[in-house]
């Protein structure tokens, strides 16, 4: 397990070591100092976060409302007062793609948070209890062929209205995208909870764990989870990122948030018709989805590198 | 081994029977209407008759049953009929889709080739290109090479192909004038030319979709790399003397491959799911294509009859991934 | 290289997967596999490098198999022969150099929707209509002023002719004289016959069969003449046989094909046998369509094409840029696209556009009826008037601050006028009486409002007895319906209206399924926006959509017209008098008459009438854009230009 032998120098050296100088840190403080030092991993954090304060603190810099329609104005190129351009109706680009930003960001943000809540549960449950094992990736296997499509019709069909009544329209079909990208997407990361835990079951500590009288509840929370967490982090950066695409990818088949309901996959697909008249009108959406995919990425690189206690040493 | 792969098999019996049962109730209970397409100068009593002759008035088991029977019974029947000249399933009702009122497997056939052409290829060439990059960058970790390597594949999957789709049209159909903009289903390779004229066609759709699978399996087959290149055994043969060449192409190349090939065998359902949006800037008109207008259009036996057959791909590929995983590496068992 | 410690791998553990197996299985789950997204803009560049090794098409033919090289070649020795005769014969004889079928080659036309059949009796759907009419024909049908024009008949048969009975309870045609079917038999009246047999057979479900309603027998007193027997008199008796939706279908290959069989006969449906200039050699239903030139049609010079390609698929976007940019396609089909997208793509100059107008009517339609969930099974019926609606002075004001001309560019361009009828053409039947509500009145919306009592609250929404006019708008998920929304909605809102916007996916709007909340026809909603038109030029059925028992409601299974739930005794009135009424001025003033009660109830805002925008590449000849039939109702009058 160790590059250096007993007797050597250095592993002497670590032998003395043990006296800490430095108060003990947690081990988060050792997975942020490890964090830190991936360069590309920082930098993706700090764009990130930029977008994060861009889209949530934006609208308050720039009054303009969204859906404000000044025909006259329409199909302008970038200037002073519409910095970004406006669109075929007149309606300001600058305050679109902040509007849109912030449905982005939650939709990819909380449907990340949802499937990775439903895929670790399954997952864990999965490789822990033998006796749920087959049933649940059963389940699995339903759920990967199930058709998205008409799932979300069903979906808008029996919860639309439930839901606009209980949270507004704008809120209820938020729940709703959000809800069919979550539970369409936790199959893998399950999958790959459930083969980490079959793999950990095995090994010594949760023998040893075992032997001393844990409950099961105690076993998962305190033994199974803390050490599943590396692939349910790399699984949460890359959920936020296929919840945007995917959300883009439904606006295309004209099947995610209503028309009038900005949010950057959209448009994206509305300013391709004019892909050769106003070209800067597919460079701000497509350069935000990019951007933030790209960040998110190498915050998970960053992360499972920071999560792995055997690179962290070094 | 053997035992383990013939009782997940006949597990997967009742488990896809209970994903079409789950799927069949799906597509029911959302809403829409075969008849939503049919004018509305068509007055709405025509379009109950219509309802009718679809055997939409029929309750819901005996819809089911039927399809179960001639998805089961008739289709396999019909296929040994054209196979070996029988009359099996001669004057029975095999599965017709609503929307052209033809076999749905007919169909299928029928877009087959074209799916596999450009969707299969694209996977083909995406692996091609994926697997040099993915053991390069991860040789050169942190290289320039490396970065170039992850923010091409990370930009690769972070833009809408209904995006670089069209990108793509515009300058290279559009403004250049080298590339056809829309799929020729009809043409058949009989010639030099025609192939040439197919290579051409194939070009630009190949290629947004093998850059977008490089890119994924160029990240999975690096990660894999990585964690053989720090293994006692890589040091181990460098201790014996063995060429860089050699450590790394024949001792850990082997190793990483064991992981990369069974995550190949799992992509493979995605091939003839078709690529939905691809197919549609393009107008390749794949297998994709078919289900998404057939969705649009709630012709319920034909999505009924994808939806399965695709269900049927990803459980097998699924125990073909887990199967090779076992042979390949020989420290898994399973029992 | 960078030394790391060994990581054990412990058995079974699969954690690099995780990339790989994450996205790939999120989309494969998805239903989305593989494509739904995409690599970068740093492809192009990589796609030239890899394009380099491929030789360059020649600018001008921008797609072609050898095959149509070979045609090309033709076309050029063609054309240099049409060239050397026409410095004699000067333009004279342009026509007579394309008077040989099939020497122009191969003809293109995309429909971004694909045909899935060819039959009009099984699907009513325009696609599947259109494609058919290169094969079906009817015996008339109607030109693109409206008129209706003799096809398979050699004369119209009138009450003046004596082609129709002067109790106008029957109608007698007469086929033109040694008419063929594609496989070289007779076209006799026992085929006609066969048409109206099979379409109202049992248990069919023929989408056709309103067009013969009322039809009692067809009668075939020798091979060419057909005598229909209606039972009631039918003073527009061209229902049957008339227009691409009534084709007529050979009797020897449909003839076990009837009722409940209709489906099973595949080849049947994707090959008919028919009169029309084209013969279908391999149809891909949602695919491509080929045809080759009709070995036996009438005429021997047409087509003037040998082949015709029918691809379908993709979206109007690339339809359009396929004919216009890149002329790899002779004819696209309703590109429903922004007009400026349309016009930038015209500027390439490949070809041209061409639009034409119809009986389409962008509208909206307002619920008299009150839809508030709290009424239970009495949701959206009769039994309770609209608590704001049901005031015909908040219906004038709601149509007053609408800027019809201002949408119409926006949403339309060319391909819209601006209107206040619903009943917009053909031109007899249109009405000038609404006009005035092609200028928008914001004050003056706000000033009948205000006069009428509703009188605006503290945020801006009028107020009157307690009653909020706050509204919901419905409409179907479209890109241009969602911008006329929100326009809508900006200046209702000047006028103290109170909108919220919904929109509803195409394919559960507009399908009857009375479980749906969100039918148009269930209307659960104060006012909803969708487009619509009749069949052929004869406005009779149309105008009677608005008759009390045409209103939807839960003992029609919500089927039904009448959206507005407008009933009116006067209005019944005059649809019963149009029903007895033959002449044509009497009728066409009936129908204003009925246009104008609707439009001054305000029960309907027409908003814009659509018409259709096609294109076609400047080598093709002889297009005629027809909104009353086919568009591909003269495709044997279709030639190369020279």
């Amino acid at each position: 397990m160790t590059e250096t032998g007993p007797g050597t120098p250095e592993a002497i050296a670590a032998l003395t070591d043990a006296l800490p100088s430095s108060p003990p840190r947690s081990q988060w403080w050792d997975v942020w100092a490890q964090f830190r030092s991936h360069k590309g991993a920082m930098a993706g954090a700090m764009v990130f976060l930029i977008i994060l304060l861009a889209v949530i603190f934006g609208p308050w810099l720039w009054h303009i409302d969204p859906g404000y329609i000044d025909i006259r104005a329409r199909n302008q190129g970038p200037s002073l007062a519409h910095p970004f351009g406006t669109d075929q109706l007149g309606r300001d680009t600058m305050a679109r793609m902040f509007a849109g930003g912030r449905i982005t960001m939650a939709v990819g943000v909380t449907a990340m948070l949802l499937a990775l809540f439903l895929g670790s549960f399954i997952g864990i449950l999965a490789g822990y209890f033998r006796a749920l094992d087959g049933l649940l990736m059963r389940l699995t296997d339903l759920f990967l062929a199930l058709p998205l499509l008409p799932l979300m019709l069903v979906m808008v069909l029996l919860f639309r209205d439930p839901l606009s009544a209980a949270f507004g329209p704008e809120m209820g079909i938020f729940i709703l995208m959000v809800s069919a990208i979550g539970i369409t997407s936790w199959m893998p990361t399950a999958r790959i909870v459930r083969s980490d835990v079959l793999a950990l079951k095995e090994r010594e500590f949760i023998l040893a764990a075992r032997s001393s009288g844990t409950t099961n509840s105690k076993m998962i929370s305190r033994h199974i989870l803390p050490n599943v967490m590396s692939p349910i982090m790399v699984s949460a950066t890359l959920g936020i990122a296929n919840a945007i695409i995917t959300e883009s990818a439904l606006s295309f088949l004209g099947l995610g948030f209503p028309p009038d309901f900005p949010t950057w996959g959209r448009l994206l697909f509305d300013a391709t018709d004019y892909l050769q008249q106003y070209p800067e009108r597919v460079i701000w959406p497509g350069v935000a989805i990019s951007v933030t995919v790209l960040t998110v990425n190498y915050i998970g690189d960053g992360l499972r590198d920071a999560l792995d206690p055997r690179i962290r040493g070094r | 081994m053997l035992t383990f792969t013939i009782r997940r098999l006949v597990l997967a019996i009742p488990t896809l029977l209970f994903i079409s049962l789950v799927i069949f109730l799906l597509l029911e209970l959302a809403p829409g209407d075969p008849m939503a397409q049919v004018p509305l100068t068509v007055p709405p009593e025509v379009k109950e008759r219509m309802r009718e002759a679809l055997g939409l008035g029929e309750p819901i088991y005996i819809r089911f049953g039927n399809w179960l029977w001639q998805f089961f019974v008739i289709e396999p029947m019909h296929l040994i009929d054209v196979m070996f000249n029988t009359s099996l399933a001669e004057g029975q009702q095999r599965v017709i889709s609503w929307q052209t009122r033809s076999p749905v497997m007919d169909i299928v056939a029928q877009r087959m080739p074209q799916t596999l052409w450009v969707v299969g290829l694209s996977y083909v060439v995406g692996v091609l290109i994926a697997l040099p990059i993915g053991i390069y960058s991860a040789y050169k970790q942190y290289s320039w090479f490396d970065q170039i390597g992850t923010f091409i594949s990370m930009v690769g999957f972070s833009v809408p192909t209904f995006f670089t789709g069209v990108l793509l049209i515009v300058v290279f159909s559009v403004q250049l004038g080298w590339f056809p903009s829309i799929y020729d289903t009809t043409l058949v390779v009989e010639d030099w030319a025609s192939f040439k004229l197919q290579i051409r066609q194939m070009v630009m759709p190949v290629f947004v979709l093998a850059l977008y699978n490089a890119a994924q399996i160029s990240r999975f087959m690096r990660a894999s790399m990585l964690d053989n290149l720090g293994q006692d055994y890589v040091r181990t043969a460098r201790a014996k003397g063995l060429g860089e060449r050699v450590v790394v192409l024949s001792h850990v190349l082997r190793n990483s491959m064991i992981p990369v090939v069974t995550v190949i065998a799992l992509g493979v359902p995605q091939v003839f799911g078709g690529a939905i949006i691809t197919e549609q800037v393009f107008k390749v008109n794949g297998l994709g294509a078919l289900l998404i207008n057939a969705i649009q259009a709630n012709d319920l036996p034909m999505v009924q009859t994808l939806t399965f057959i695709f269900a049927v791909l990803i459980v097998v590929f699924n125990l073909i991934a887990d199967v090779l995983y076992g042979v390949l590496d020989p420290r898994i068992r399973y029992d | 290289m960078t030394l790391r410690r060994p990581r054990p791998r412990p058995i079974g553990q699969i954690k690099c997967l995780q990339f790989m197996q994450l996205r790939s299985s999120m989309l494969q789950s998805w239903g989305i596999p593989n494509g739904t997204t995409a690599p970068c803009r740093i492809t192009a560049l990589l796609i030239k490098a890899t394009a380099l090794n491929f030789a360059p098409l020649p600018r001008t033919n921008a797609k072609g198999t050898r095959k149509q090289k070979t045609c090309r070649n033709m076309e050029r020795v063609m054309k240099l022969k049409s060239l050397l005769l026409g410095a004699i014969a000067a333009t004279a004889f342009a026509p007579a150099a394309m008077a040989e079928r099939g020497s122009d080659g191969e003809v293109k036309i995309i429909y971004w929707q694909a045909p899935s059949i060819m039959t009009p009796y099984l699907s009513g759907g325009t696609k599947d209509l259109e494609a058919a009419s290169l094969v079906l024909e009817p015996l008339a049908r109607y030109n693109e002023t409206g008129a209706m024009v003799p096809w398979l008949v050699d004369v119209v048969p009138t009450v003046e002719n004596g082609g129709v009975s002067e109790d106008l309870t029957s109608i007698t045609w007469k086929l033109k004289e040694g008419l063929k079917w594609s496989d070289g038999t007779d076209v006799t009246s026992e085929d006609v016959k066969f048409t109206w047999e099979y379409c109202t057979a049992e248990g069919g479900g023929c989408a056709q069969s309103e067009k013969f309603l009322d039809v009692t027998d067809v009668e075939t007193p020798d091979a060419q003449t057909v005598v229909v027997k209606f039972g009631v008199a039918k003073p527009f008796p061209y229902g049957p046989f008339v227009g691409a939706q009534s084709a007529i279908l050979q009797k020897a290959q449909f003839k076990d094909c009837m009722g409940p069989k209709m489906p099973e006969c595949t080849d049947a449906n994707f090959g008919p046998i028919g009169t029309g200039p084209f013969v279908v050699t391999d149809f891909r239903p949602n695919d491509v369509v080929q045809l080759e030139a009709n070995p036996h049609y009438r005429d021997p010079a047409k087509p003037a094409f040998a082949k015709v390609t029918l691809k379908g698929g993709g979206d109007a976007t690339s339809a359009g840029r396929s004919v216009l940019e890149t002329g790899e396609y002779d004819y696209a089909w309703n590109l429903q696209l922004a007009p400026e997208v349309l016009a930038n793509m015209e500027a390439a100059g490949k070809g041209k556009i061409v639009s034409g107008f119809g009986t389409l009517v962008e509208r909206i339609m307002v619920n008299m009826t009150d839809p508030s969930a709290s009424l239970g099974d009495e949701r959206g019926t009769a039994a309770h008037p609209h608590p704001f609606l049901s005031d015909i002075n908040v219906r004038k004001a709601l149509s007053m601050a609408i800027d019809r001309a201002l949408l119409t560019e926006i949403g339309y361009g060319d391909a819209g006028r601006a209107t206040c009828n619903v009943l917009p053409a053909p031109e007899i039947y249109a009405s000038t009486a609404n006009d005035a509500c092609l200028v928008q009145d914001i004050a003056g919306a706000n000033k009948l409002l205000e006069d009428a009592g509703w009188i605006k609250g503290g945020d801006g929404v009028r107020v009157k007895d307690g009653v909020r006019l706050s509204m919901l708008f419905q409409s179907s998920t479209n890109a241009v319906r969602q911008d006329f929304q929100a326009l809508i909605k900006q200046w209702w809102s000047e006028i103290g209206v109170e909108t919220e916007l919904r929109n509803i996916d195409g394919s559960v709007f507009f399908g009857g399924d009375p479980g749906s909340p969100d039918t148009f026809q269930k209307f659960w909603a104060d006012v909803e926006m969708y487009a619509n038109n009749f069949d052929g030029t004869d406005p009779e059925a149309y105008m009677a959509n608005w008759a009390c028992d045409q209103a939807p409601r839960p003992e029609t299974q919500w089927q039904g017209n009448n959206m507005p739930r407008f009933c009116s005794e006067e209005y019944e009135a005059l649809i019963a008098q149009m029903a007895g009424t033959g002449d044509i001025n009497k009728r066409a003033e009936l129908a204003k008459a009925m246009n104008d009660m609707l439009m001054q109830a305000y029960v309907i805002i027409p908003l814009v009438d659509r018409g259709r925008v096609s294109a076609h590449s400047n080598s093709l000849g002889g297009v005629v854009l027809n909104t009353w039939d086919s568009e591909l109702w003269n495709a044997a009058d279709w030639h190369r230009m020279k």
